[in-house]
């Protein structure tokens, strides 16, 4: 049976200036999921996130709270059973006990629950010692945690949070994450994270939507999004970056051949012969070595030889591309790049498996196409 | 430099003397400069938050007439209280012309303009995102507005600050719907120009150092809390 859905939005519509920038015919959030939406700045999440908030009203459409339409006289209530966590932790000009027993005035929860209920999620975020600071006079990193349990200790039914991490530093975002994953694990909290990291989506969410112009363009279990685009726009957000056009020669053997540029990829996904297809590989699929070094012992199909063309430094490894008859992009570590001396005009053998060839369109009907995973 | 010697060391002795009619001048002052205030306060705070927190057509126009309230000039604001006071004025029946009510009535109208100015000002300086946040967590319209006027109070002590020195030292006003009357609507204000005129130097200096002492433990007070809170 398929999980009861807490919040939805149905056909909403939602234009700044006669421009729409967001347009969702229908979204689920499931009861105790961690729905993450992700997306390229601009495409309409934060927007999203403020309409299942009940904090802006669509042009269009409906927000629904368990299977019924939210009406305006009872919005306040609808959203009491929710909290927003923004970027920025826009905290008041007050303690941290008091920024944290706000919600619970709103909420008219007083005297000693209120006392206990911030006591018990200052401890829980970790910041139990800073009850008494002004909250102005926090760092980044524990204001964010003051805003997450201010948000926490209302208990509510469905957390949204808009970029949580997105303003904090590194070392405070990898201590946050995993203390706030041990929380949502623990409480079952039904939550939608809206992100612009895939890589936070894919430590947090059970599933992601991805949107893309104001419209989700995929809505799949988090591991299916990153290694089953649905299109070649989702493909490229989350992190393919080698995307080429070939035919289907023949299925031999358990794989699909393609020919692409001339020379032959083997593919896992089952494609009839003839089918032009669009394949993506991502750069950490990817493997290189230097051509006399000898093959390593793997079961990877895919062996190409080709030359360096351009070496590009991205945190925390280096993009190398290599021209082996079609551009192929490698992830690699700064180590590798020194130890295969990878300069530009540098012979390279690049090696990745069948079923790192992610099948993204093609053009016979997909019904008969099988995906492995799916 | 004689007059203005002698005259500093006269006021001095008019002052810590406790003359009875200085004394009663400054009463006068206070109680109808802090009533002014308060009223302001109560009417002009609702309204700056409003003028910041809704979005209505001509809401533009509202503003700039607010701002341009700000600089009220006080014998403007004299001559038509005056007039709606006078006995054939739409408020004539009060019959409070020439009485402290009628100057507090004036200077009311002064420092209205001058909170809401500051008030919406002060709310318009908090993040539109801050409001934002209080809905999300459960905050009903009404909440969300006190919680942002609290937050927006460092900068609002200015409005008292503002309003208050701005009637106590005005004098136009003062003296078309007071009158000047010895002891019933004499303020410091009016009282130095008439020992001015009269060449009773002295006692127009007492004055005028009860003035700014007054104006000066005023501010220092409040922006003692301003920047206790701020600190």
């Amino acid at each position: 049976m398929r999980p009861a859905a807490v919040l939805a939005v149905a056909d909403v519509r939602v234009s700044y200036g006669g421009a729409d920038v967001l347009d969702v015919a229908a979204l689920e959030v499931r009861a105790h999921e961690v729905l993450g939406v992700i997306g390229p700045n601009g495409s309409g999440k934060s927007t999203l996130l403020r309409v299942l908030g009940l904090l802006e009203a669509p042009a269009r459409g409906e927000v629904r709270w368990r299977g019924r339409a939210v009406r305006a006289a009872d919005a306040l209530e609808a959203r009491r059973r929710m909290a927003t966590v923004f970027q920025e932790p826009l905290l008041a000009d007050m303690t941290v006990a008091a920024n944290v027993a706000l919600g619970l005035a709103f909420h008219g929860v007083g005297g000693d629950e209120r006392e206990a209920r911030v006591a018990r999620w200052l401890a829980r975020l970790n910041v139990a010692p800073l009850r008494d600071r002004r909250a102005r006079t926090l760092s980044g990193g524990q204001a964010q945690r003051v805003a997450l349990a201010r948000a926490l200790v209302l208990e509510p039914e469905v957390l949204l949070l808009d970029e949580p991490f997105a303003g904090l530093d590194q070392p405070a975002r990898e201590a946050l994450i995993p203390d706030l994953a041990a929380i949502l694990r623990e409480h079952r909290v039904t939550t939608v994270l809206v992100t612009h990291d895939r890589g936070e989506a894919q430590a947090l969410a059970d599933r992601v939507a991805v949107l893309i112009g104001g419209r989700v363009r995929q809505l799949d279990a988090t591991a299916d999004v990153f290694h089953a685009p649905a299109s070649e726009e989702v493909a490229r957000f989350v992190g393919v970056e080698t995307i080429v056009s070939g035919r289907v020669v023949a299925r031999e053997a358990g794989v699909t051949l393609v020919d692409v540029a001339g020379r032959r990829l083997e593919l896992a996904a089952e494609v009839p012969a003839g089918a032009r297809v669009r394949l993506g590989i991502r750069p950490e699929d990817v493997t290189l070595a230097r051509p006399g070094d000898a093959a390593p012992a793997s079961s990877a199909r895919n062996r190409f030889a080709g030359a360096v063309a351009r070496v590009t430094p991205s945190s925390p490894s280096v993009r190398v591309l290599v021209d082996c008859g079609f551009p192929l992009v490698a992830a690699v570590t700064p180590r590798s790049v020194a130890d295969l001396g990878l300069a530009p005009g540098a012979p390279v053998v690049a090696t990745f498996k069948a079923s790192a060839v992610h099948l993204i369109a093609a053009d016979v009907w997909l019904d008969t196409v099988a995906r492995p995973g799916v | 430099m004689d007059l203005l010697w002698s005259g500093l060391r006269q006021a001095f002795a008019l002052v810590t003397g406790g003359d009875p009619e200085v004394w009663a001048i400054l009463r006068l002052s206070l109680q109808v400069s802090g009533s002014a205030t308060l009223i302001a306060l109560g009417l002009g705070i609702p309204a700056g938050a409003a003028l910041a927190l809704a979005r209505f057509p001509g809401r533009a126009l509202v503003v700039s007439l607010v701002n341009t309230g700000m600089g009220l000039p006080p014998v403007v604001v004299g001559l038509f209280v005056t007039l709606f006071l006078w006995r054939s004025g739409p408020l004539g029946g009060w019959e409070i012309l020439y009485t402290p009510a009628a100057i507090v009535l004036a200077q009311a109208v002064i420092a209205a303009p001058i909170v809401t100015g500051i008030t919406l000002a002060a709310v318009q300086q908090v993040p539109e995102k801050f409001r934002l946040q209080l809905l999300a967590l459960g905050a009903s319209r009404a909440q969300m507005v006190r919680v942002t006027l609290r937050e927006a109070r460092l900068p609002m002590l200015a409005a008292v600050m503002a309003g208050f020195g701005g009637v106590i030292s005005e004098i136009g006003a003062s003296l078309m719907v007071g009158g000047n009357i010895k002891g019933q609507t004499r303020t410091l204000t009016t009282a130095m120009v008439l020992e001015t005129g009269k060449g009773n130097f002295e006692v127009a200096i007492a004055l005028s150092l009860l003035l700014l002492a007054l104006v000066f433990l005023v501010n220092w007070a409040l922006t003692a809390i301003q920047q206790r809170r701020a600190g």
